[in-house]
């Protein structure tokens, strides 16, 4: 009797539990639904990332030669190639980071070990996130509004400095946030010593941190090597070589000189130029990724 | 204790994070050339006194310090005393090991630098004589160019007792030395705290009270910001005078 | 006691730590500085169309730089439907997105997955441009646009949106790519709000039997409701002023039309094509004016973005 009681009690949970329940059967269909959605919207993702990729690849390699890299840009109708854009490009990312990496260091010093007072850092902090994406072509407008009207002409230099300007932000954002990771023990253990804060700083935290701060280098050389708007009215362009008071040539305003003409030898250099820039600015962003990640993984 | 024998005195001492009173109305003297261990529960203040003696609080805002701590007659809270002089009198090794992001020589020469004026060989000879101090020469005499990280966790913490011993301060402060060690590393450092004191007044806080009794001559018991009591350590762990303290030392309490 | 109180060398010291104090000081505020400077510099430029048409300028169509006649209605317009073309597919795409890295990948995908969608962010936006031109745009027109054209362009109420000629370019094809474009940066942020997410709050839900919907629907969705708006702003900041894509593909147009199908043009556009090449003062302060818009639209937005991610931060430390 006793027997028989508990059996029938037990078939009774279980079928409450079954998945043929109308309730739970809805809800898994949701589920089901809106994570098959999901997984759809991450293939949509991949979907533009390939098709981008493969598009460039497949028209880069065509449009690239070796006189792309020996020969400067030519006039519509003739051969020629992209090497005063390549050198303009290097040139003016080299200069804008010069200029634009120790300024950021420095203030994103100030943010991770002096800001714990007062208003500066607090505000400085806030400012340079809405900078970090605020429209590159406005900044672009600035250096044509301070520096390019007046000295009268676009170049090489305005080119530069419009980009260290993007260069500012990245660097404060990535050395305030890797200094911040340095243990505070590290630093009492050098001021135990009696060293001054400003030896502490350079010689104990920001080397603790090296990595963290090379990879946002890296990431802002990255983000302006590709950069187009803020060279618009700065550098302009040049069709031959030039120095770095005269208008110069860079590979993105090239890129989109001559893909905006009806010519078809300026769109195969362009295509091999955009080959050329994602080519490098993908590898720049994996190798900052990669020293990253070694950073975060020896602690 | 004679007067002469005192290393540091302190003066009713009070501590306030913001409003919150940590130390209330602290009196001790420290004695020259012997090991002082602070114990009590967590919270109860030994951490926060220790770091007074080197002035550690003032890198963090709203933190204060009242009454004297007087050094060889001189009072170091006071504003005439630089700070960083201090610190280079006062060595601090921290609970975890700290090494710098440099090579094991260079950890050592770090502080040196700031205050001395070295030739190369003196140097050399420093960095040995501190290494030997710590008593890691042996396993590190063939690897000074390598990464301070690059030690086990024991050695770490030596490699930070070589670097405070290397600019030859006249108190060490050990804020838990073997928190993060293993029962092997930690008999090591606590054989080298006995070396040590042959030379070095030292003050050592700990959460263990067997290392307390293993280590020290005095010992402080701190409870909620006050001293307790403070004695030779024979006396604390053998016939406190308070309730609390046997308490604490017993495992009643804590 | 001599050894505690200053000498020669410390005195040097503490000069040293003085000026490095002060030179960080100084650079923290030139960043500051860099803010107040771009609006001065924008606010001066745009003087002469200010003072010479006012808040008119905001709602006239005019555009013609031979009878000097400027109205910021056109790129206004533009600018504001491109970007709302893109965060209305953009955010749903990427929550899809954000939720599938944090709550349905294997492990082992994860990473991969996650580099994959950084290097979309990576992709310079000339790159968009020139693929929506050559690539996607004919593709479009030629193959999607027409369907669209015929089903849709017949519809009450929202017809008038879908009619015009497949040309391909267009504003909503220009919507469609800084909709691809702001995805990787939205995905992001809410991919990091929503691992911020306590895992045992996400696990008591689960064990009273909740499905994965369930729990990011009722659990991680209003635990991180702030840091999700975030980030959607965040995307819109960067929608509102990306330039080379959409110069590429948007037809660049100056008549006003209101057609998703229509050329049009935004303010970013507008200054890529016409900025090197204006002559005549009215002109390039009209220009600067557009940009001075710009960059008062997205400061709002940025601002905001920025005090929704900042809300979150501090809910979080509470929390802990």
């Amino acid at each position: 009797m006793q027997h028989t009681l508990s059996n029938a009690s037990k078939a009774k949970t279980v079928k409450s539990f079954t998945r043929n329940n109308a309730i739970y059967r809805k809800r898994r269909l949701v589920n089901l639904f809106n994570m098959g959605a999901s997984m759809a919207t991450m293939a949509f993702g991949l979907f533009w990332l390939a098709w981008i990729l493969l598009t460039l690849l497949r028209y880069g390699l065509e449009g690239l030669s070796p006189a792309v890299f020996t020969e400067i840009t030519p006039p519509p109708g003739s051969a020629g190639g992209l090497a005063n854009a390549i050198v303009g490009s290097l040139t003016m990312t080299f200069f804008g980071t010069l200029i634009g990496t120790p300024i950021g260091i420095l203030a994103g010093i100030y943010l991770s070990e002096y800001g714990s007072r007062g208003y500066l850092a607090p505000a400085t902090r806030f400012i340079n996130d809405i900078l970090l994406s605020a429209p590159s072509i406005v900044i672009g407008l600035f250096v044509y509004e301070v520096y390019v009207l007046s000295v009268g002409h676009f170049s090489g230099w305005a080119g530069s400095f419009a980009l260290s300007l993007l260069v500012i932000p990245v660097v404060v954002r990535t050395t305030e946030n890797m200094l911040r990771l340095v243990p505070g023990s590290l630093r009492e253990a050098a001021f135990a010593l009696g060293a001054p804060q400003w030896k502490v700083t350079m010689q104990v935290t920001l080397r603790a941190a090296k990595a963290g701060v090379t990879t946002g280098i890296l990431l802002a050389v990255a983000r302006i090597s590709g950069e187009t708007a803020p060279l618009l009215f700065t550098a302009l362009n040049n069709q031959f070589w030039s120095n770095m008071n005269q208008p110069m040539a860079n590979l993105p305003i090239v890129i989109f000189q001559f893909a905006m003409s009806p010519y078809e030898d300026w769109h195969k250099l362009a295509w091999a130029g955009s080959l050329l820039i994602t080519f490098s600015v993908l590898t720049l962003n994996i190798v900052a990724r990669y020293l990253g990640r070694q950073k975060t993984q020896s602690h | 204790m004679t007067e002469q024998n005192i290393k540091l005195k302190v003066r009713d001492l009070n501590f306030y994070y913001g409003n919150f009173q940590a130390l209330k109305g602290i009196n001790l003297d420290i004695p020259s050339k012997q090991v002082t261990a602070f114990i009590g529960p967590s919270g109860c203040g030994k951490s926060t006194l220790l770091r007074i003696f080197n002035r550690m609080y003032e890198l963090y805002p709203g933190m204060r310090a009242e009454g004297e701590i007087l050094m060889d007659g001189q009072n170091i809270l006071s504003r005439d005393v630089d700070v960083n002089l201090l610190r280079a009198q006062v060595g601090m090794v921290f609970q975890k090991p700290t090494p710098f992001p440099m090579s094991i020589y260079d950890n050592i020469t770090f502080g040196v630098k700031l205050y001395e004026n070295l030739s190369r060989s003196e140097m050399d000879d420093r960095v040995e004589w501190a290494l030997k101090k710590a008593a890691l020469w042996n396993e590190v005499k063939d690897k000074l160019k390598q990464s301070g990280n690059s030690l086990s966790g024991g050695q770490q913490q030596r490699l930070c007792i070589a670097r405070a011993v290397a600019t030859r301060p006249e108190v060490l402060l050990l804020d838990e030395p073997t928190s993060a060690l293993d029962p092997i590393s930690t008999a090591h450092i606590e054989e080298l705290v006995h070396e040590l004191k042959q030379d070095y007044t030292i003050a050592i806080v700990t959460h263990n009270m067997q290392q307390a009794a293993r280590v020290s001559d005095y010992t402080a018991y701190m409870y909620l910001g006050d001293l307790v009591e403070f004695g030779e350590t024979d006396t604390i762990f053998t016939a406190p005078s308070k309730k609390a303290t046997e308490d604490y030392i017993t495992g009643k309490f804590g | 006691m001599e050894k505690y109180q200053n000498t020669p060398q410390l005195k040097r010291q503490l000069l040293i730590d003085t000026l490095f104090r002060n030179s960080t000081r100084f650079f923290a505020f030139l960043v500051l500085a860099l803010l107040v400077g771009i609006m001065l510099s924008l606010l001066v430029g745009a003087m002469p169309t200010i003072r010479q048409q006012g808040l008119g300028f905001l709602t006239s169509t005019a555009w013609d730089p031979v009878t000097e006649e400027f109205g910021a209605l056109v790129p206004i317009y533009g600018t504001l439907l491109t970007s709302f073309i893109a965060l209305l597919i953009g955010v749903p795409v990427s929550f899809g997105i954000a939720l599938f890295l944090t709550e349905l990948s294997p492990t082992w995908l994860k990473r991969p997955l996650g580099i994959a969608v950084e290097l979309l962010a990576g992709i310079p936006s000339i790159i968009y441009g020139m693929w929506g031109l050559f690539v996607f745009a004919p593709w479009f027109g030629d193959n999607i646009q027409p369907w669209l054209i015929d089903n849709l362009g017949e519809m009450p109420v929202i017809g008038f949106l879908f009619q015009g000629a497949p040309m391909g370019i267009g504003m909503f094809t220009a919507g469609l790519i800084l909709a691809i474009m702001v995805i990787p940066f939205i995905a992001s942020v809410m991919r990091d709000v929503f691992e911020v997410v306590p895992a045992m709050l996400k696990e008591s839900a689960y064990g009273l039997g909740a499905t994965t919907w369930e729990v990011v629907r009722n659990v991680v969705l209003p635990y991180t409701k702030t840091g999700v708006i975030g980030g959607i702003m965040l995307g819109l900041g960067r929608a509102l002023g990306e330039t080379m894509a959409v110069t590429f593909v948007i037809g660049n147009s100056t008549i006003f039309s209101t057609g998703l199908f229509d050329a049009g043009n935004s303010i970013a556009s507008a200054l890529a094509n016409e900025f090197a090449e204006a002559t005549s003062e009215a002109h390039l302060s009209a220009l600067i004016s557009l940009g001075l818009i710009l960059f008062f639209i997205t400061f709002v937005v940025l601002a905001c973005s920025k005090l929704l991610l900042l809300r979150l931060k501090k809910q979080e430390g509470r929390g802990t």
